[in-house]
């Protein structure tokens, strides 16, 4: 039930990491309504300072925002979603890139295994 | 203000140094492991905050206040060992905390047990040790104070009971109020810890917070922990 965790990273980041992929992925569609932070933090097994820490870290970066009364909502800006989720996918690269160029290949090497992949 | 304050404390038994010099202060709002080895002094100061031992020297403070009447009714206190009579029922376990504790919220109590799967009419002696554990833990959490002082509430219980009992202090956070938690398990205990504080020897040697640990580290705090009190 509680979320994993990695052992080398702070917490708080890790939470932010989890729901970001929520968010991009559409698990957590635009406008969705969060739970409370005390519900969020039962579920992911955290501290509720901790997931405060986090979805305020969200807020900041304009994914998440909250109404006064209402909640915490995702947000409805779809711009913003597609540049987060291309800075991921970005990171995703890099490393796949890294790891491959330290297997030897170079990069019209590794595309023409891309298109030979189904 | 802080919920408790600790300046110069120093307790000694005898020939034996249990806490030496200790300063630190705990703001409310705050979950706190009380990190160290057996023998390291976390019960010492667990009890020398609830008003069951005096200090050598030094001062502790509880709500700016000296242990004492005042103290005892707004600090709710775990021990590390059993200490309700095998006798009593869930419903009487109740009303021996109503009585001493005005702050007792016995709804909050009865829906927590009820939930447990433990009805009024059940005698502690019934009761599995993981039950035991959970119910003692539900009356401590059923009171509305300001500083919770639990002294080992996971050791030697299973994974499920530990979850559970890990569950129950979130679903009462109250930003008022701090929780200190006295444990050696820390990879159990991590996550959901705000800030921790390393006793060894009746000192105290960190006082910091989880995610700063990890962040300056790169590592948990149980990793940490484990060079830090290599033996």
């Amino acid at each position: 039930m509680e979320w994993e965790f990695r052992t080398d990273l702070p917490i708080y980041s890790q939470l932010v990491g989890k729901i970001k992929l929520d968010i991009v992925s559409g698990a957590l569609p635009p406008g969705t309504r969060l739970a409370s932070v005390r519900d969020m933090a039962m579920e992911a097994g955290v501290n509720p300072n901790t997931m405060q820490r986090a979805l305020q870290e969200l807020e900041r970066e304009g994914l998440v925002y909250s109404q006064r009364t209402a909640g915490r909502f995702v947000t409805e800006d779809i711009r913003v979603i597609e540049e987060n989720k291309r800075i991921l996918a970005r990171d995703q690269l890099d490393g796949f890139l890294k790891a491959m160029k330290e297997l030897g290949y170079d990069r019209e090497e590794i595309i023409a295994l891309l298109k030979e992949e189904k | 203000m802080a919920i408790l304050e600790c300046k110069a404390l120093s307790k000694r038994f005898g020939g034996i140094q249990a806490l030496d010099n200790v300063d630190l202060t705990v703001e409310p709002g705050r979950v706190v492991g009380l990190l160290g080895p057996n023998g390291s002094g976390k019960t010492t100061m667990i009890k020398l905050a609830n008003g069951l031992l005096t200090p050598s020297s030094g001062e502790i403070l509880v709500d700016g206040k000296k242990p004492g009447k005042d103290t005892k009714a707004i600090v709710s206190y775990l021990p590390d060992k059993e200490y309700l009579p095998e006798w009593m029922t869930a419903k009487q376990m109740m009303d021996f905390f109503e009585d001493f504790y005005s702050d007792f919220r016995r709804e909050k109590a009865m829906e927590m047990l009820a939930r447990l799967g433990v009805s009024a009419d059940m005698r502690i002696k019934q009761m599995s040790k993981g039950t035991r554990e959970k119910v003692q833990l539900i009356l401590v959490m059923s009171r509305e104070a300001r500083l919770y002082l639990l002294d080992e509430p996971i050791g030697g219980v299973d994974p499920a009971t530990r979850d559970y009992i890990l569950e129950t202090i979130i679903r009462n956070y109250n930003p008022e109020a701090a929780v200190i938690i006295s444990t050696h398990l820390i990879a159990d205990v991590e996550q959901v810890l705000d800030d921790v504080i390393f006793i060894n020897n009746g000192r105290v040697t960190l006082q910091s917070s989880v995610d700063d640990i990890r962040g300056e580290q790169g590592r948990s705090v149980d990793q940490y922990f484990r060079e830090v009190f290599k033996c």
